[in-house]
């Protein structure tokens, strides 16, 4: 005898229950999407504030003027030695930039009370030694009149762009309002106005007073040397490490004692890798101070623990019936590892290692301990060796150098140089999307 | 009494390729196999049948140490091949396991064409000087393992793409093209369909004529249809060994009996 299951009654109607468990879902999934926007707010209102406060780094005011190489100024015995061209500085050029603003305003009919060399401050303090560089790099121009693209104050690139105002330079001593009003005249003429700024792309640092010519191209250079040293050691010896402690170390406390410090030193601050930096490659070692090798190194230090833990990882997911087919057919360990599970892991490793390198570009505080940072206006370097051992910046400490500085001129620059940074990370991680996708193995 | 091998297990004239004799073994603390002593003919499939966990694989899987693979395990006593002791010292298990062939439960081919897949054992023992002998022997193994005709002209396609029975028996042509000696199967069918089973006990069948086979099964039917000699394992011990119509027609332990009717397992 058993009892009759009691009737469910009709399933057209909801019973207590189900409406409870039912709305308990939409609840959950309702925070779940007030979360994720949450999250996209914050990312569109970071991107927004990025983009429209550095955008205007990727513009400059230029003032075109014709300018007239005097060959008797730039090169007096006239036989284009090129060390003897070199000789004249740039105190030598300024006359014929300011001859070159002269003659323009008289061109054009300005009326200005403005003494010839007030009127050239509108000029950057860069511009002269653009024109000297140009024609060192040229010196067939010598004796001919050509345009040139000057630079323009810093104040004067302000104003364009809106951050400078009639009101706001009352207490400026760079700028006045008649300087002003012989921009407003020059930008009527056409001269005058906002152009691409490659040279901010390209360019170097620059100094206090002269933000309108400095760039990040050199400090991009740096990161450059380092992202090499960092692919060039990390990547070696974090798969090798893998490798090993995945498929070869036998389990015991000490490969556990092992793996847990891997997985500590993945979370240590990175300015702890600075100062063991600073301690043993500046101090105990003797590098070079402020170099990209030595950069590099730290950064190796601190990318490993992430490059082993992703790789470990992949070496994880490949199924053991690989190995295990492989050795049966009688393959060794390590041909059944090089063979068959590191081909199959390798899309892992190489997204970790890309997102690993990402993390390092983007790392700014271990920087600042090995000197990094600061006013660092080298040229690019000529040569590998060159490039690893001479003082150079990296992109996040050159963006903080900027950050740091007094003139708000700096402030776009640094928000220029962050887009800058933000377009190499995203690019890496696309590769390392792309990469997983293209290489991606199903069994 | 033939060297290296106690002469009280010879019951048949067909030589003898293996030779265990009280093979212990432990994963940690649990003794998986206990005692476990038995005589394994050439030229003759040999079935391990058995519930789950009684030890079947664990011995299938010392007689190419492939136990060795596995951190806790522990094998004790003696398992000579053709007279040699396989876990003497000098005894490389890699060497060893290009004499000793294996197919797994799942089909586990590699992620690469069916050519390299073939290929792959060959090409690292150095078989083959030149591409045409490789070409060769990976026909010849194709064929043993009836595959050929289906793949012949898809030689370059991946094995992964292949039906289940299709790569099962891709996995018999990986193990016999670098010409082992002895086969093992770890129930080689239990993920195939009935037809793919039958075309590999039929396959099974053949291979007998140049390898010594030891398949473990759990179907009693198909360790009947295709096997001379039978051992039944229970709970770690070697129960019942004799000739397969002997075993499912007159069993002489109790045990044996118990299961093959189905009252046990």
């Amino acid at each position: 005898m058993t009892e009759m299951p009691k009737s469910k009654g009709s399933l057209l109607v909801q019973d207590a229950r189900t409406k409870q468990r039912n709305n308990s879902e939409s609840r959950f999934k309702l925070y779940g999407i007030a979360a994720i926007s949450v999250g996209l707010l914050m990312l569109m209102i970071l991107l927004f504030t990025i983009i429209s406060r550095g955008a205007g780094a990727f513009q400059q005011t230029y003032l075109t003027l014709p300018v007239q190489l005097l060959a008797d100024k730039l090169d007096k015995n006239g036989n284009r030695n090129l060390d003897e061209i070199k000789k004249v500085s740039t105190f030598g050029y300024a006359p014929l930039m300011s001859a070159a603003l002269e003659a323009k305003v008289a061109e054009v009919g300005i009326e200005t009370t403005l003494k010839p060399k007030a009127m050239a401050d509108i000029l950057s303090k860069d511009a002269a030694a653009q024109l000297r560089n140009f024609v060192l790099a040229k010196p067939e121009t010598i004796g001919t009149s050509l345009e040139f693209k000057f630079l323009t104050n810093s104040r004067v690139d302000g104003y364009l762009k809106g951050r400078v105002t009639r009101a706001s330079i009352a207490n400026d001593k760079n700028i006045n309002a008649e300087q002003l009003d012989l921009v407003d005249a020059l930008i009527a003429d056409g001269s005058l106005g906002k152009q691409f700024n490659l040279d901010f792309i390209t360019g170097s640092d620059a100094s206090d007073a002269r933000p309108e010519a400095a760039g990040m191209g050199v400090a991009m250079v740096g990161s450059f040397f380092m992202m090499l040293v960092v692919l060039a050691l990390a990547l070696p010896i974090g798969v090798a490490a893998s490798i090993y402690l995945e498929e070869f170390a036998p389990k015991n406390w000490i490969t556990d004692i092992i793996e847990v410090n891997i997985s500590n030193l993945a979370a240590v601050p990175s300015i702890v890798f600075g100062i063991l930096g600073l301690a043993v490659f500046i101090n105990y070692m003797h590098l070079p101070n402020s170099a990209p090798l030595v950069g590099g190194l730290v950064l190796t230090l601190m990318t490993l623990p992430t490059i082993i833990i992703s790789t470990r990882a992949s070496l994880k997911s490949v199924p053991p019936s690989i190995r295990d087919a492989a050795l049966g057919v009688g393959a060794s360990k390590m041909q059944s590892v090089f063979h068959h599970v590191l081909p199959l892991a390798a899309p892992g490793i190489l997204t970790g290692t890309i997102i690993g390198l990402a993390q390092a570009l983007g790392e700014t505080a271990p920087l600042l301990l090995i000197g990094m940072v600061g006013f660092i206006a080298s040229n690019p370097p000529d040569s590998i060796a060159s490039g690893l051992m001479s003082p150079n910046s990296a992109m996040p400490a050159q963006i903080y150098e900027w950050a740091k500085r007094a003139d708000p001129a700096f402030y776009e620059r640094a928000w220029g140089g962050i887009i800058i940074l933000l377009v190499f990370l995203i690019t890496m991680n696309a590769i390392a999307v792309l990469l997983r996708r293209r290489f991606e193995r199903r069994w | 009494m033939k060297d290296n091998v106690i002469s009280e297990y010879d019951v048949t004239p067909l030589p003898i390729k293996i030779a265990a004799r009280d093979v212990q073994v432990y994963y940690g603390d649990t003794h998986a196999l206990k005692d476990v002593s038995v005589d394994i003919e050439d030229k003759t499939v040999t079935a391990f049948i058995g519930p789950s966990g009684c030890g079947k694989s664990t011995f299938l899987r010392c007689i190419n140490r492939m136990n060795d693979t596995i951190d806790i395990a522990r094998v004790t006593g003696d398992i000579r091949i053709d007279g040699e002791d396989i876990y003497d010292k000098r005894v490389d298990p890699v060497q060893l396991r290009a004499k000793v062939g294996m197919v797994f439960q799942k089909p586990n081919p590699f992620p690469k064409s069916i050519y390299d897949n073939v290929a792959y054992g060959p090409r690292i023992h150095g078989m083959a000087r030149n591409k045409a002998e490789l070409d060769d022997i990976v026909e010849r193994a194709l064929k043993r393992a009836a595959l050929w005709n289906e793949v012949k002209d898809r030689l370059q396609a991946p094995g992964t793409g292949l039906s289940g029975g299709q790569q099962q028996r891709l996995c018999i042509a990986r193990a016999v093209a670098t010409e082992p000696e002895v086969l093992l199967m770890d129930e080689p069918c239990s993920a195939l369909d009935p037809i793919a089973t039958a075309q590999v006990e039929e396959l099974i069948d053949e291979l007998r004529e140049n390898f010594s086979v030891v398949i473990v099964t759990h179907s009693m039917q198909q360790a009947a249809r295709v096997s001379q000699k039978t051992a039944f394992f229970h709970l770690g011990h070697l129960v019942e060994f004799g000739d397969t119509d002997k075993i499912f027609t007159t069993p002489e332990d109790p045990r044996t009996e118990s299961y093959i009717t189905g009252r046990i397992g």
